[in-house]
């Protein structure tokens, strides 16, 4: 058997299909959360519903330790868990206390014995092929995996509560802010994004202009961000934010692999880089070369005058 | 307060991930190494914590005995020593790596260690959170603000993390672990005085033999780019017409 540890995103769907397509029985098991009448269309028979009031109040170690208490009870082949970060936090956890190795961000697997699997390393930089020698084996399952619904429905999900004694309790929440309403570069449908190229913190003024006339919001890469011109907010990339817009518009940035793996999933890419040899240049769907002081005020220019007419 | 910072390591490869003959490593001949960018944060937090509370940091490097230049690097940043487990060149699993840095710390006690959330090269996101259980202290990860509270009996650390739809504090007692993002804080370059400072420090080496984990890697490819040459719209502010076209073809403008 397998058991799935999903959550309320939309990838959690992805990883419950993907988990069916390796063709044995599949649970699944949330912190909370998840709908039995779903499931059942989708094949599922069991929810294992982990409820503790205390659980949201701590760290993710005692979620993982909760997982863990679940797995020795169910005693699944194979555990396979979205790749959220509480998520993978609380596999960490788990697979730390039981001793037992985790392989994080895996986009292909074949069960047996060892289990062979293809992970994504360095934010898409690289893949690994991987043995995973162990008596349960943990994965977490990298977004936009898919496959096909092994299963077909069944006529109810019966969900069962399991609420374990908890020991981690060490680090606690102590506080809890919400986000505002405004958009962020992970949900902008436009980004216009600045590098080395925009040349001072000022000269980021055009791609505002330009950002707030598309509807979308400013990014920038590393080197603007350690130079002080941006937020590390602002920050598309490996290290920063990765982005999948409508339109990813990069100024002035050259395109260095730990760039391209926080932009490369963006709809549409455009670049405007004074060197045609650039790799964002090649690798992007439509290119101007020129400087961006010249570039941006003339688009900027044309589009108000469009909207004039 | 005594603060440990685990660094790695990482290649920094330019538009291109070259791979070795046999397809188990970046071939690193034409390349740079940097420290991770979330180590590089934690570090300047171990620097502006011993400054305010004193004490001194430590930073500590698992792998081989090149890894001597990004423990320099650190020391140049400010952190006082610097200690090179060296388990030679092979890349470890994240259960040999824990085991490699819960050994270098022996009993040595400290107040706050800190590592990066996961590194920047294999990305398996759990080393620090095995060393903080073999040492038996708290973590959380994804950190992007420290504050320390020593005004409390033991002190504590409240650590902030972004989530899905806000931010969440956590406070720990010490001793305790944080595993750190970039965006923490503006890692500093070395001044001139502390590049010279780094190059008489002291590094201690602790030769160590991996046991490996039950995660064995077998070897890298390259992910598909199949991605076309891009059309050139034009060149300077000629191109601007083109473009607005083509923004009005994809629907960005209405
Ligand atoms: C482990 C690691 C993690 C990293 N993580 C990230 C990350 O998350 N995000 C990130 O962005 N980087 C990251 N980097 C850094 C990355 O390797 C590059 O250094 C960085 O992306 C380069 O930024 P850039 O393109 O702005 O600068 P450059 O590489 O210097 O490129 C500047 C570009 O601007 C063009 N240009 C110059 N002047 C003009 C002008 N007037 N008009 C138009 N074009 C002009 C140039 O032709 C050039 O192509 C990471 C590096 C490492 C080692």
């Amino acid at each position: 058997m397998i058991l799935t540890v999903l959550d309320d995103s939309p990838a959690a769907l992805d990883v419950l299909a993907f988990a069916q397509s390796l063709g044995q029985p599949v649970e699944a098991v949330t912190f909370g959360g998840g709908d039995p009448d779903d499931l059942a269309k989708r094949g599922v028979s069991t929810l294992h519903r982990i409820t503790s009031d205390e659980l949201a109040d701590y760290a993710p170690a005692a979620s993982g330790e909760a997982l863990l208490r679940l797995i020795e009870q169910v005693r699944p082949d194979g555990v396979l868990a979205v790749s959220s970060d509480r998520v993978t936090e609380a596999m960490a956890h788990a697979a730390t206390l039981a001793r037992l190795p985790l392989a994080t961000n895996c986009v292909e697997v074949t069960t047996g014995d060892p289990w062979l699997l293809t992970r994504v390393r360095g934010g898409g930089m690289l893949l690994e092929e991987a043995e995973l020698t162990a008596d349960v084996a943990l994965l977490t399952i990298a977004q936009g995996v898919s496959g096909e619904i092994g299963a077909g429905p069944v006529a109810s999900c019966e969900v069962r509560e399991f609420t374990p004694e908890l020991t981690a309790t060490q680090a606690r929440v102590v506080e809890r802010t919400s986000r505002g309403s405004g958009m962020t570069l992970a949900t902008a449908p436009v980004i216009v994004s600045g590098g080395r190229g925009v040349g001072s913190a000022d000269g980021y003024a055009v791609l505002e202009e330009l950002a707030k006339r598309l509807g979308g919001v400013v990014g920038c890469s590393r080197v603007a961000t350690n130079n002080g011109w941006r937020p590390h907010s602002d920050q598309v990339g490996l290290t920063g934010t990765k982005v999948t817009p409508e339109l990813y518009l990069a100024c002035g940035i050259s395109g260095a692999t730990q760039h391209w793996v926080g932009c490369m999933d963006s709809k549409v890419i455009m670049a405007v880089n004074t060197d045609p040899e650039a790799p964002l240049v090649r690798r992007a769907n439509y290119a101007v070369i020129g400087d961006v002081h010249e570039v941006l005020p003339a688009i900027v220019k044309e589009i108000d005058s469009r909207s004039k007419t | 307060m005594e603060v440990l910072v685990c660094v790695k390591r990482v290649p920094a490869p330019g538009a291109k991930v070259p791979l070795t003959d046999d397809q188990t490593e970046i071939d690193t001949r034409y390349l740079g190494h940097t420290i991770g960018p979330h180590e590089e944060c934690a570090v300047e937090e171990a620097v502006r914590i011993v400054k305010a509370h004193g004490g001194s940091a430590t930073v500590l490097a698992v792998g081989p005995a090149a890894a001597d230049e990004q423990l320099r690097y650190a020391i140049a940043m400010g952190a006082d020593r610097g200690v090179l487990v060296d388990v030679g060149d092979a890349e470890l699993d994240p259960e040999a790596t824990a085991a490699a840095i819960s050994h270098a710390v022996g009993d040595t006690r400290y107040d706050l260690v800190l590592f990066g959330t996961e590194s920047a090269d294999a990305s398996h996101y759990q080393v620090g959170i095995r060393v903080a259980s073999a040492l038996g202290v708290p973590i959380v990860g994804g950190i992007k603000g420290l504050e320390l509270d020593t005004a409390v009996d033991d002190g504590a650390v409240s650590l902030r993390r972004e989530v899905a739809d806000g931010v969440e504090v956590y406070r720990l007692p010490l001793p305790a672990a944080a595993a750190v993002k970039e965006g923490l804080n503006l890692p500093r370059y070395p001044s001139m005085p502390g590049r010279l400072k780094a190059k008489k420090a002291r590094i201690d080496v602790v030769p160590y033999t991996p046991e490996p984990g039950g995660l064995r890697k077998v070897r890298l490819r390259q992910p598909n780019d199949d991605r076309e040459e891009a059309i050139v719209l034009g060149h300077g502010a000629d191109a601007a017409p083109a473009v607005v076209d083509v923004l009005t073809q994809i629907g960005v403008i209405a």
